[in-house]
């Protein structure tokens, strides 16, 4: 393939592109814009939580007809959080994280010219962004868009009686979702199979680096779980525009008694949560891929417990469909499969434990790089490890009665999910960013941008614990009408105050990205001295990634630091220097790790 | 003051703007040594100011927090809660020192050659074990918790009183002398005749009911509760009893728990007190009238434009003034015209 070059014309190469490097390069960049528009949201919403009766000329600018002078309306601010946990959810951490690094790195990282079909795998960027346009459109529809969580609960979601946003913008909710599922599904079967079949000589499946493992068992997850989504956004458009009862049943409103009979929202709560849980693991096992590549690479170290990182991926992937249950333990549902869950929940807590144990061990003894990308991994660790701790409190359902809904949950699975994916995308950017465009990010905004985003997040995020803990429900416009959360207000102008300061942050972030893009300094071949197979690809980027043959692998990916005795600390590097690209043989009388 | 912020906007743009076209000319972009002394002193330095942030936040919101249990089953939450607190808490307090501490100690060097340290079945086996066996005991305490709390059906004494919700509001209906709730369906709505809830005039259990706008609970009996909702998804939150339900359109969901302390018992209780002074504190200087503690129901489920004031009082009494304060409500016979 790489002696016939293909003629490529401007629409070919950089639009309608088959390229995995270039459809990375366009998920990464759908999904930053994407990104903008969820956090400008996010810091209107923070706005009215904090001021709650005050005027703001931003809200004014940007809401439109869904402001009265300044002051946002009930219904757009549900609007906003809706939109806000959509995108991100989706658009930004399940498209911008896996869609960007699975395409770049899956062909690079286990040798393959490129994708097994580049064509669906065009096909899926496309899909998302057609997605991205119809959500973007919904925004603009005159009711409002979708205001009915991101979770969609029917009937609220259902009856544009109940809330306007459950007219149009519902409507074209589901309907980019819909697109959004067939794109991820299309980007899901071409990894999976490029992964399985495409992998170079020696290449063995244990020999993946961690990211490919973390990205293979992601795209298992989302195949298993996102058609059950596609299923509940189906039927509920079938209940919505064809009068069908899957999920509505005696309801009375505006007046009337409406004719549906024998459905339920707690089979819609099922359905939903079936991808809705997997969906966090399919948000984060990408993100705590590149942490395990990009720890062990600025460690200089190998990845502690290779094999009990994967079998702890597979543990969480298997657990993970299995426990959606804990989101409805007051849903209604039958509390014998209340303790089911519970059980099935707090047992993910094991593979997790054993993933952050593993990576304090690599970081242990290290000889740390402290490049921005190391910075945010590290930062990961540290969210995930105070996001998950918090989980043995939500998994549990006798607990989780009383703090179901408050913004203790949000404070969870912002840090554990949230924080930590976006955290793991930023590392992966820093790290990969020269294979990306050739050139090197700047170091000292990545600095910058790192400090001010941890304690942004932090000073957000751990707070917000505790106005939970005071019974504070998440969802409420305002809490101005119950005195009992009086004492939370200046909190919450605490928590506003470091979210608008975390959020303008990212603007270090997008300026180092674009202007690094044109001006930044040219990338060597392998800047980190890294042992992975898309380090030894040339800069300036090739159809069919490597010139010539593509380079037979002989060992894994996390040879660092390896010496000429084993048990001697002090004794020599084996090879000489402290990495051993996986294209090099073994040595004479070398054992394979 | 509008314009002064327009103009420090200004400046602050030109400022970072000059700053970052200044730092986007460094051209060295790979860590050196210099940078990762820099950088693991700098984590070194945000270890403390995030250990004083979260000690902080523990000691002094503490008094925001819910006060005790006022149900008798919320007792052994309030205990499971505290262990796993504690439990949370001693981890998060370690391990966040070993990362950074770590990341400082290990700051990289020239000179520093890494560990090559790629496996320790006994490491493993020690943190997948340990875990496992905290794991073994909070999850058996819960499950014992969640059904005792959600174990309904051996309460022949217990008081049965629906909750009925709607946009955005919320009523009940008292079970009556029998005790058994008349039959309920949207269908029976009937605003102008004044059946509000949809009750089956017809059924014979029905004509006792009683409906009413705020909940009075008399203290130390188990209160059996129904909940109904007709319009859209909401969930009944009685966070001081630890206690919450979804009302489901479609379907009666339940729950139970038996009140422990009057309202009045709870006002004179040395936490509820610390948290109504610091309210009226801040009431006071905004010149609003005083709190006064109640228990509250709220709904906790999204439910539309005014879901953030959908609200009810809960009251709780020795059981003689509950019983003559029931006695003073009409029955539904009385009140729903024919």
């Amino acid at each position: 393939m790489s002696e016939h070059h293909h003629k490529e014309t401007f629409v070919t190469k950089y639009i309608f592109s088959q390229d995995h490097k270039m459809i990375s390069k366009q998920f990464l960049v759908t999904g930053m814009f994407m990104g903008i528009i969820a956090v400008l949201m996010s810091m209107l919403f923070r706005l009215q939580l904090a001021w709650p009766d005050t005027s703001f000329t931003i809200i004014e600018a940007f809401l439109g007809s869904h402001q009265t002078n300044g002051i946002m309306d009930p219904d757009i601010y549900l609007a906003l959080v809706t939109i806000h946990g959509t995108i991100m959810v989706f658009f930004v951490l399940t498209a911008g994280l896996s869609g960007t690094f699975s395409n770049l790195l899956i062909p690079l990282q286990i040798g393959a010219r490129d994708m097994a079909s580049g064509f669906l795998n065009m096909i899926s960027y496309w899909l998302f962004f057609l997605s991205s346009v119809v959500m973007v459109i919904s925004l603009f529809v005159e009711a409002g868009p979708a205001s009915a969580g991101w979770t969609i609960y029917p009937p609220l979601s259902a009856l544009p009686q109940a809330i306007p946003g459950s007219g149009a913008g519902m409507t074209l909710w589901l309907v980019s979702m819909a697109i959004f599922i067939a794109s991820s599904l299309i980007g899901a079967l071409n990894y999976i199979v490029t992964v399985l079949n495409l992998r170079t000589k020696g290449m063995h499946m244990t020999r993946l680096p961690l990211t490919m493992w973390a990205f293979f068992i992601t795209a298992i997850i989302g195949v298993v779980s996102f058609p059950v989504l596609l299923s509940a956004a189906l039927l509920l458009i079938f209940d919505r525009s064809f009068g069908t009862s899957f999920f509505l049943s005696d309801i009375f409103i505006s007046g009337e008694v409406l004719h549906y009979q024998g459905g339920s929202p707690v089979l819609f709560e099922h359905l939903f949560w079936f991808l809705g849980h997997p969906e966090v693991y399919i948000v984060l096992l990408p993100a705590l891929g590149i942490t395990s590549e990009v720890i062990s690479t600025n460690s200089r170290k190998p990845i502690f417990g290779y094999r009990a990182m994967i079998l702890s991926i597979m543990a969480i992937a298997l657990l993970s469909t299995i426990v959606w249950g804990h989101h409805m333990f007051i849903s209604g549902m039958n509390p014998f499969l209340g303790s089911v869950f519970t059980f099935t929940t707090l047992l993910i807590a094991i593979p997790s434990a054993v993933k952050a144990f593993n990576y304090l061990t690599t970081l242990w003894k290290g000889n740390l790089q402290l490049n921005p990308a190391m910075l945010f991994s590290i930062g990961l660790v540290s969210t995930f490890v105070t996001g998950g701790l918090t989980g043995l409190v939500l998994g549990d359902s006798a607990l989780d009665i009383n703090i179901h809904d408050t913004y203790f949950v949000v404070a969870h699975f912002h840090l554990v999910m949230g924080v930590s994916a976006i955290f793991g995308m930023y590392a992966g950017v820093y790290h990969w960013f020269p294979k990306m465009y050739g050139r090197m990010m700047n170091k000292t905004l990545g600095y910058w941008h790192f400090w001010i985003t941890i304690i942004c997040a932090y000073g957000v995020f751990w707070p917000m614990h505790f106005i939970g803990l005071a019974g504070l429900p998440r969802r409420y416009y305002t809490n101005t009408e119950f005195p009992m959360f009086d004492d939370l207000a200046d909190i919450n102008v605490v928590i506003t105050i470091f979210a608008l300061v975390g959020g303008v942050a990212q603007l270090i972030f997008i300026a180092n990205f674009f202007i690094s893009m044109y001006r930044g300094p040219k990338a060597t071949q392998n800047p980190w001295k890294s042992n992975t197979l898309e380090w030894t690809t040339p800069v300036e980027h090739i159809h069919g990634n490597w010139p010539g043959k593509i380079p037979e692998v002989h060992r894994w990916a996390y040879d660092y630091s390896k010496r000429v005795d084993a048990d001697d600390d002090d004794s020599d590097f084996l090879h000489g220097e402290d990495f051993v690209l996986q294209t090099t043989p073994l040595l004479e009388g070398e054992e394979a790790s | 003051m509008l314009a002064l912020f327009y103009i420090f906007i200004g400046v602050a743009i030109g400022v970072s703007f000059w700053q970052i076209t200044r730092v986007m000319n460094l051209r060295s972009v790979i860590a050196d040594d210099h940078d990762n002394d820099k950088q693991g002193k700098y984590f070194l330095a945000f270890t403390v100011f995030f250990y004083a942030m979260m000690i902080y936040c523990l000691l002094a919101m503490n008094v925001l927090m819910l006060p005790e249990s006022a149900s008798i089953e919320g007792e052994h939450d309030d205990n499971l809660f505290n262990i796993t607190f504690w439990l949370i808490g001693i981890v998060q307090f370690i391990m966040q020192f070993l990362i950074f501490y770590f990341t400082y100690k290990y700051r990289g060097r020239k000179e520093r050659k890494a560990k090559f340290f790629a496996d320790s079945h006994q490491l493993e086996i020690i943190w997948t074990i340990i875990p496992a066996v905290v794991l073994v005991v909070l999850i058996g305490y819960g499950l014992w918790q969640w059904n005792e709390v959600m174990d309904l059906s051996d309460e022949k004494d217990a008081v049965v009183i629906e909750v009925y919700s709607q946009q955005f509001r919320w009523d009940a209906r008292y079970a009556g002398e029998d005790n058994t709730l008349g039959l309920g369906n949207v269908n029976y709505i009937d605003i102008d005749n004044l059946n509000t809830m949809g009750v089956d005039m017809s059924d014979p259990n029905a004509q006792d009911d009683k409906q009413v706008t705020e909940l009075v609970l008399p203290k130390g009996r188990k209160i059996h509760f129904k909940f109904r909702s007709q319009d859209v998804l909401h969930s009944a939150y009685m966070p001081h009893f630890r206690a919450q339900m979804n009302c489901v359109p479609g379907m009666v969901t339940e729950f139970g728990f038996t009140p422990k302390y009057t309202t009045e018992e709870m006002r004179l209780n040395p936490e509820v007190m610390d948290k109504t002074n610091a309210i009226n504190k801040i009431r006071k200087a905004k010149g609003e009238d005083p709190y006064e503690f109640d228990y509250l129901l709220l709904c906790n489920k999204i439910c539309g434009q005014a879901h953030f004031n959908m609200q009810m009082k809960i009251t709780v009494l020795e059981q003689d003034e509950y019983d003559k304060w029931i006695a003073a409500r009409p029955t539904l016979a009385e009140v729903i015209k024919k």
